[in-house]
């Protein structure tokens, strides 16, 4: 017995050791003072080829997961794009052949597939995503190697990467038509509903802020974790504080719970009526409850009246798997990959510092079923019409109010003085 | 001392077996994988090393941990928390400016700047909570499903506390872009490589611990204590303080493991501490043959190997394909896929036919007399 421990002993000193060997010889990397590194120029280089007849896209979106059923129309919507570019030749005259990806609804396993989709399978570009979580998660990944990833849904603003593009809303394309719209109804008591994570927290610092300055009075605040279904503790209190309309941010399922105690307790349309960022086409139908005369506010609907949005529909409707109704996310996403094939052959090249020199270079416009939107190069977002619609009977939206003229991006809110100028320096400084 | 009339495997076949581990982890798979499934594999071995601490609770001594992401989230937070401070500097971290732009930083966010804080709250944290509630458990005789339960009941509070404070500890979104891992660039690709060596390492240091442990007087006691408690008690030894140790361990390595999953993976979520995250850590060692000594890591291997590669070519499949083999381990092969050779005939362990646990326990008993 003595022999061995005393050997044990040896043994387990001797890997000790060892493991500490091999660690600090490993251990000649980058410092964090090393300038050269601090850059991130000691990534791998990139290992994308585009020699051949094709270009290699990846698609990551949850196809798994409670956001599945959200984003499998992402994901549904960008494979249709993709046939359709092919139809018409591929870009650059190269086919596209997409890597599709489960991002499981985990935000390490966004991180994990976009490492995947960029060294393993050396994708050009990456598209989709749902969730402002998935999103962040996403973000060091492309930012380190280099890479693009192409973001489809209305998200909280304040953020801009070299890496990324932003064809959904935001801030002040979606949150500032809204609360502007509540203004003109003479809204003066707000209760703010949202899901407890990064966008509606947020979403609903902004609209504080705003609010303060419109003279609309916050007369409560609730959030529910976005896998809670439970709403009744906080509906009563909105009940009890007697809002004139409710914001609400709420995201995915949720809603269901959160729509089911709101009539519950004897709220209504008429009297407390709701508008929503995040219900949409696909999602109304699905509230288990008549949602009739309740608001929303988005760029596009698929009630809009444009040149290219019948055909739009028209395909998406005849396309395998579809759920045969339009909704801003998926058309966001449609945009994203006719964004990335007009930005790609403004450059000639689908190396990623081409494309965002040729981003900035060029102004680079879609014909959208929202309307021609042009891409901002500088913060690679795109100018949107804001659009407020109201839910019939059909469960569509009645456009009720639009605004004067297509909504020029601003995600740090720069051009809105309410907004305190040193939280936004703070944001910029953290972000950097 | 004469020849030990051992079932078991001979010591040097265990030691030899994690030297051949050792040189697989530590020389050859930083040779041939791409940076990619380097990066993977070091995910893996963070599971593993959970996974043996779970194998040494549960395994040897009976209790089903169920809660092991509570101590995984105790490393992981701390381990991120420093990171993020870190990567932001004298600047309060960018996630806490978003949600309320002028608070001050949480008061306890502050130790975690300190580098030597980080390390010993990554040790003592785990340590110090799993000694307090496994001596309240223990002394009043909590076991079984009820000690389970609880267990688990902990990792869903913990979950949901931490998403429902979202400026304190990033919410569900969780905490990630970290630049620095102390004081190196962690996009640096050799920095990668140290990382990962550093939780293949700790796997290593791991094992080699709880094959010294089983082996020990200690082993002994902790089996005889899950096999037959009051008999351990009527021999004047007191259970609770052996199930002590064996639980204050297996938490402290969770908590490594969380502490090495934040380099790596650049992320940490409720979601990777919580109910599903804790039950898949037992999936894994249930899978690989929770009493022996490499089931339990090289389970969680092949869980975590199945999520990144089944996962991709079938997404809706392989949930079902893990709960299908869960279903056919339990059923078929109590004692996990390592208790697989001991099944074939002609070998000289023939004991199909004797009740599994036991049976383990017993040659384990023998092996510990060598």
């Amino acid at each position: 017995m003595s022999t061995i421990s005393k050997r044990l002993r040896s043994l387990t000193a001797m890997g000790a050791i060892g493991t500490t060997v091999a660690l600090v010889l490993a251990g000649c990397g980058a410092r964090a003072g090393d300038e050269a590194a601090a850059g991130g120029t000691s990534a791998a280089p990139s290992c994308v080829d585009t020699s051949g007849s094709a270009v290699k896209l990846g698609f990551l979106n949850s196809l798994t997961g409670g956001m599945a059923i959200s984003e499998k129309t992402v994901s549904n919507v960008l494979h249709m794009a993709a046939d359709e570019i092919n139809a018409g030749g591929g870009i650059l005259g190269k086919k596209i052949e997409y890597v599709q990806e489960d991002g499981a609804t985990d935000w390490p396993t966004f991180a994990e597939k976009t490492e995947k989709l960029l060294t393993q399978d050396c994708v050009a570009a990456i598209f989709g995503g749902w969730t402002s979580s998935s999103r962040k998660a996403v973000k060091p990944v492309v930012e380190k190697h280099n890479g693009l990833f192409f973001y489809p849904v209305q998200y909280e603003g304040l953020e801009s990467s070299p890496n990324i593009y932003y064809t959904g809303a935001t801030t002040n394309q979606q949150i500032i038509p809204a609360m502007d719209f509540l203004k003109a109804q003479g809204v003066k008591r707000l209760f703010l509903a949202g899901s407890d994570y990064v966008f509606p927290r947020t979403a609903n610092a902004i609209i504080k802020l705003y609010a303060a300055k419109l003279g609309i009075e916050i007369v409560g605040e609730e959030y529910v974790p976005l896998d809670k279904d439970d709403w009744t503790s906080q509906v009563a209190k909105i009940v009890a504080a007697k809002p004139d309309f409710i914001f609400n941010t709420i995201n995915g399922s949720s809603n269901v719970g959160f729509v089911k105690a709101y009539y519950d307790a004897g709220l209504k349309a008429e009297t407390t009526p709701i508008i929503s960022v995040s219900i949409a086409e696909e999602e109304a139908p699905a509230m288990g409850h008549e949602v009739t005369g309740q608001y929303a506010s988005w760029n596009y609907f698929q009630s809009l009246k444009t040149p290219t949005n019948p055909k739009f529909i028209e395909s998406w409707k005849a396309y395998p798997n579809s759920s045969g109704v339009t909704s801003d996310p998926m058309e966001a996403a449609y945009i994203s990959l006719y964004l990335y094939k007009a930005l790609v052959e403004a450059a000639g090249s689908f190396d990623v510092d081409a494309v965002n020199a040729a981003a900035k270079k060029n102004a680079i416009t879609f014909d959208a079923p929202e309307g021609k939107v042009t891409l901002d190069g500088e913060n690679h977002h795109i100018s949107k019409p804001g659009h407020i619609g109201k839910i019939n009977s059909s469960n569509q939206f009645d456009i009720v109010w639009a605004s004067d003229k297509f909504i020029e991006p601003d995600p740090y809110l720069e051009g809105y003085d309410w907004f305190p100028a040193d939280i936004r320096k703070q944001l910029v400084d953290a972000a950097g | 001392m004469t020849k030990p009339r051992t079932t078991g495997p001979k010591p040097w076949i265990s030691l030899s077996g994690i030297g051949v581990f050792a040189v697989l982890l530590l020389a050859v798979a930083p040779l041939v994988l791409t940076d990619h499934w380097l990066n993977n594999l070091g995910k893996y071995c963070c599971w593993a090393i959970a996974a043996v601490g779970i194998g040494l609770a549960w395994g040897r001594g009976g209790m089903l941990v169920m809660g092991q992401g509570v101590f995984f989230a105790l490393g992981a937070y701390s381990m991120a928390m420093h990171l993020t401070l870190e990567t932001a500097g004298d600047r309060i971290p960018g996630f806490m400016v978003l949600y309320d732009p002028l608070a001050p930083l949480p008061m306890f966010w502050e130790p975690f700047r300190s580098a030597g804080f980080t390390l010993l709250a990554i040790v003592l944290l785990p340590v110090v909570m799993a000694g307090i509630l496994g001596y309240a458990l223990f002394k009043r005789r909590v076991k079984g499903a009820y000690f389970a339960i609880l267990t688990q009941a902990l990792a869903v509070a913990l979950a949901t506390l931490i998403s429902s404070t979202i400026r304190e500890t990033g919410g569900d979104t969780g905490l990630s872009d970290f630049k620095y891992f102390f004081g190196f660039v962690l996009n640096d690709p050799a920095n990668k490589v140290m990382v990962f060596l550093i939780a293949a390492g700790l796997l290593i240091v791991c094992l080699l611990a709880v094959w010294q442990l089983y082996r020990s007087r200690f082993g002994e006691l902790l089996v005889a204590t899950r096999d037959a408690e009051e008999r351990v008690r009527f021999l004047g030894y007191d259970p609770a303080n052996v199930k002590l140790v064996a639980f204050v361990v297996s938490a402290l390595m969770a908590s490594i493991a969380g502490a090495m999953f934040v380099p790596i993976v650049g992320i940490i979520t409720p979601a990777e501490i919580g109910a599903a995250a804790s039950i898949l850590m037992i999936a894994g060692v249930a899978f690989g043959g929770r009493a022996s000594l490499f089931g339990p890591a090289l389970g969680a291997m092949a869980v975590g190997w199945g999520q990144s590669s089944l996962g991709s070519t079938w997404p809706e499949g392989w949930t079902y394909i893990l709960g299908l083999l869960f279903i056919v381990v339990i059923l078929f092969l109590p004692n996990g896929l390592s208790s697989l050779p001991s099944r074939f005939p002609g070998r000289t362990r023939p004991k199909p036919d004797v009740p599994p646990t036991p049976a383990i326990a017993a040659a384990e008993l023998e092996e510990v007399r060598a």
